[in-house]
């Protein structure tokens, strides 16, 4: 029988949305395919789109997207939404900005529930990317959750990461606070046609500045502890030499866009260049390799420990007879009270 | 806490609310988009205009288990088999799909016989469309 993941190769599209689903939902088969398509995986570049809801994410990725198709290049894009924390749901409505990709077979668009996950993700996210890196697209847009001001793990997941900002959505102090715009490669000011936009950009600008003279100095950790622990600093920790430039955009219209794709192509080859591309990679799957392992051990465990067993501990700990750490120390010496 | 809506498979409900043809009324469907999320399931929503073919290939990278149309405009008879072949065409043979909106009775014998799974008129439950849903997907 052929499998999944060989169908999916040979450019099925339906096999690769079905398969996209097993991947979403971590079944056996979903996990089998992903083992057999990791070697076809590391060519695409990954551009991750973040910023607050309302800034126009899902605009600015459906022009980029025709800008890439116009140079002839695959687009596959993983768009995420939130899940309802109470019934678990979701209204995924960013393909509504998307209406000018349909028809074109070089797209492929996918929607995604957050389902849980708080980092601005899904926790299949990386898990959905590797399966269009893997089926060809050269381009993968993964575009966040309206992301606050600490969803920072798309910059783990992306090659580049944009953050997008929009006029009147905060002052100078909200510029320099530490979190999302830390991760950006590029900033994106999208609404450039609205008021407000010179004091947005003025105080985007003024917080790039302050950056600029004091660069990242870290500790006497050596490389190989500094790598996983902080991916974006160990990048920072090689060279100076990437200024995440300002693009004002009008996503509505298109204004802005080239200069966009631009800036995007020119990170790819900085990172390429820098060496930064292969420690980016390395991060990332340290950090998937620690995941993979996190959730065999977990599974590990929850296989041995019965449901109720699990639940008298917990009782024990909501009698604050057992602080949590104190539970955990006692399965772990296989001692279940 | 959170009653979880999967289907046998053990996955989430997944479908996609679609809006073809040319009317610009989408309160209905956003109405019902917004009982499907509150059952736990998720739903794709695409918005205003779009083409039978726009639809067959949002429900095609989705892998949607369900397509919701909202039709207005009176040209049900012409946009549901469109979209009943095109999906056919694209090997989705086992997507249940469901029209709400304004269809005279006596369309709706022949949009069964199309091979759609349920239509709502004006006052349907929402309750009723869940449990259709549910049932249809098992």
């Amino acid at each position: 029988m052929i499998s999944l993941a060989e169908v999916v190769l040979r450019g099925d599209r339906l096999a690769l949305a079905r398969l996209l689903t097993q991947v979403e939902n971590d079944t056996a088969e979903g996990r089998a395919a992903l083992d057999a398509l990791f070697p076809h995986t590391g060519k695409a570049h990954l551009v991750g789109i973040t910023g607050a809801p309302g800034t126009g994410k899902s605009s600015l990725v459906n022009q980029l997207a025709l800008c890439f198709r116009r140079e002839g290049r695959s687009v596959a894009i993983v768009a995420v939404d939130p899940s309802s924390p109470f019934t678990g749901g979701a209204v995924l409505g960013d393909r509504v900005r998307m209406k000018d990709l349909s028809g074109d077979h070089g797209v492929f668009i996918r929607s995604m529930a957050s389902r849980g996950s708080i980092g601005g993700l899904a926790q299949a996210t990386a898990n959905v990317v590797q399966v269009f890196d893997a089926a060809g697209y050269e381009i993968i847009m993964i575009e966040t959750v309206g992301a606050g001001q600490s969803e920072v793990d798309i910059a783990k997941l992306a090659h580049t990461t944009l953050v997008v900002e929009a006029p009147g959505l905060g002052d100078d102090i909200q510029a320099i606070k530490a979190g999302i715009l830390e991760i950006a490669d590029i900033i994106v000011v999208n609404k450039a046609d609205r008021p407000g936009i010179e004091n947005t950009e003025k105080a985007l600008k003024s917080m790039l500045d302050l950056a600029h003279p004091a660069p990242r100095v870290f500790g006497h950790h050596g490389m190989s502890h500094a790598l996983p622990q902080n991916p974006l600093h160990a990048v920072g920790e090689q060279d100076a030499g990437w200024i995440p430039p300002l693009q004002r955009t009008v996503a509505t219209d298109g204004k802005g866009i080239d200069e966009l794709a631009q800036h995007i192509a020119r990170h790819g080859e900085y990172l390429r260049l820098s060496g930064d591309w292969a420690l980016r990679e390395r991060a990332r799957l340290e950090s998937e390799l620690e995941a993979a392992l996190r959730s065999a051990l977990m599974n590990q465990f929850r296989a041995r420990v019965s449901e109720e067993q699990f639940s008298q501990v917990l009782d024990q700990v909501l009698a604050r007879r057992l602080s949590p750490s104190e539970a955990v120390k006692v399965w772990m010496n296989g001692r279940l009270k | 806490m959170a009653k979880e809506q999967t289907t046998l498979t053990g996955r989430k409900i997944r479908v996609l609310v679609a809006k073809p043809g040319l009317d610009g009324h989408d309160r209905g469907a956003k109405v019902v988009a917004r009982a499907l999320r509150d059952a736990g399931m998720e739903v794709i929503y695409t918005g205003l205009r779009q083409t039978p073919e726009m639809i067959a290939e949002a429900a095609l990278q989705e892998d949607v288990d369900v397509v919701g149309l909202s039709i207005l405009s009176g040209a049900h008879m012409a946009l549901a088999p469109r979209i009943m072949d095109l999906l056919k065409a694209n090997g989705q043979t086992n997507v249940k799909v469901f029209i709400g909106g304004i269809v005279p009775d006596e369309d709706v014998p022949r949009l069964m016989e199309m091979g759609i799974t349920g239509v709502y008129g004006p006052g349907a439950s929402t309750e009723d469309i869940i449990k259709d849903i549910q049932n249809a997907v098992k």
